[in-house]
């Protein structure tokens, strides 16, 4: 299997706090990748430099390589735009913009300046929100304002915001854990989907949904990585005891 | 965290399963006692007995699965559970060969007294001590321990073929055996299958240990 993203001794650091020590490790094409931790322990800010998303904080600063198809994009000159547009991301808290169910999808097509006809604009539209398996709740509201669905439902219209502008990578920052468990399944099964044209990182504070949708798993303690393995062997049988402590709820 | 939730349950399932290896190392022993011996009350004693080790047997399967639907064992406790879960039937199952062992000495001791044995105690007390060592490495999690004791379930296979054609002959010589002779063709042949358990268990210990399969390995 190809390898997607490859991050090679990536430091990073928030002014002079370090916050990620040393990380390498490599992403498969098309698989689930769930990065697990303490609060703090640095996971968070591994996602966000995968499409450098922390450069909109004036103090940090990143060494090291993170290679996306065979491109570090921490190399100068790197299209930051083109690069999370090709590594997309969903946070944490949906954060659908106030305009109509439509146009938060079209949004991002448009902003791109990807230039379609009106009818290719409603396919690409009516793709993203059948892939974020949202189209059979909305498609008789699109030109609803997005603040009318529920937190679910946003959460998978911004998740359809993200596939509409056609990444390749998708960057998830606990995307469920606002959810209700109805809602967090169909995120979860979702992801499980999306695995099929997309690649997923995604950070989460629930073990279990990182056993249940991720097929490798890596877990971060102050700022290391401490292990990074298949979610098999993370979950029955981890060669580090402290991924045994934290996973077996001996700290936390 | 000093102490999680779990480990007060995973601390009751161990007690458990331990008392349900005592029980069943002993009706194993006391079977054995009961015909040697020509013990018709101990042998009776042994199959009345046989009811407590299946009530062990139900509140260890209540008490894994509610540990597994509620507390979401990961890792080492993941796989404790699934080893007793698993090695809980294949005491109940050895307890069963007690049991039939001890209805086999009902019969046996009110026929003539066979001329000998012939090797039965020492099968007898292989496959007792091949269980006792099993248990011992399950609450140690010794895999090396489990792996020795596997491999001397070939001394109850040789035990065994030894005694069948023994008492095979011992029919063919002594007609008026032939009853008591046949009932002990059974008993060998469980205490022959009660190896057979024991190895299964040592196979889930070693899992506990090592998250490994050993069991049909040529297909893993």
């Amino acid at each position: 299997m190809e390898n997607k993203i490859r991050v090679s001794n990536l430091n990073f650091f928030y002014g002079k706090a370090q916050a990620l020590y040393d990380i390498s490790l490599e992403v498969p094409e098309r698989q689930v990748v769930a990065c697990i931790g303490p609060s703090g322990c640095g996971k968070s800010t591994f996602l966000r430099t995968l499409n450098r998303m922390n450069d909109t904080i004036p103090i940090a600063r990143a060494d090291g390589e993170v290679i996306v198809d065979g491109e570090n994009i921490y190399a100068p000159g790197t299209d930051v735009v083109a690069l999370r547009r090709k590594v997309g991301m969903v946070f944490q808290k949906s954060n659908p913009f106030p305009k109509s169910i439509f146009d938060n999808v079209a949004y991002g097509i448009r902003i791109n300046g990807i230039q379609t006809s009106k009818t290719d604009l409603n396919d690409r539209v009516e793709k993203a929100l059948h892939d974020a398996a949202l189209w059979n709740e909305v498609k008789d509201r699109l030109n609803t304002s997005a603040f009318g669905l529920s937190g679910g439902q946003q959460q998978r219209l911004c998740i359809a915001r993200a596939l509409a502008v056609q990444p390749e990578v998708i960057l998830m920052d606990e995307p469920a854990s606002a959810l209700d468990p109805i809602a967090t399944q169909k995120i979860e099964e979702l992801v499980v989907e999306l695995k099929r044209d997309y690649t997923i990182v995604i950070v989460t504070h629930n073990m279990q949904q990182a056993s249940r949708v991720s097929d490798r798993t890596a877990f971060f303690m102050l700022g290391k990585l401490v292990e990074y393995d298949s979610t098999q062997k993370m979950f029955q049988n981890p060669n580090e005891k402290l991924t045994e402590d934290y996973i077996t709820g001996r700290f936390g | 965290m000093d102490h999680r939730i779990i480990d007060q349950q995973l601390d009751v399932l161990r007690d458990k399963i331990l008392l349900l290896g005592g029980a069943t190392e002993s009706a194993v022993q006391r079977a054995m006692q009961s015909l040697v011996e020509r013990d018709s009350v101990l042998a009776k004693q042994v199959l009345e007995e046989d009811k407590i080790i299946d009530q062990m047997e139900l509140e260890i399967d209540r008490l894994s699965i509610e540990i597994l639907a509620l507390q979401h064992p990961a890792a080492h406790d993941l796989r404790f559970v699934i080893s007793v879960a698993k090695i809980t039937p294949i005491l109940e199952r050895i307890a069963d060969h007690a049991g039939s062992i001890a209805e086999a000495a009902l019969v046996i001791n009110i026929e003539p007294l066979v001329k000998n044995y012939v090797e039965f105690p020492m099968m007898a007390q292989t496959a007792a001590e091949m269980l006792r060592s099993a248990l011992d490495a399950f609450t140690n999690e010794d895999a090396q321990l489990s792996r020795e004791i596997i491999e001397r379930d070939k001394e109850i296979d040789t035990s065994y073929k030894k005694v069948f054609n023994a008492l095979l002959e011992m029919m063919i010589d002594n007609p008026s055996a032939t009853t008591g002779a046949a009932h002990l063709l059974f008993v060998a042949k469980h205490l022959e299958r009660i190896g057979d358990y024991v190895k299964d268990i040592c196979e889930l210990n070693v899992y506990l240990r090592e998250a490994a399969f050993i069991k049909h390995s040529r297909l893993i």
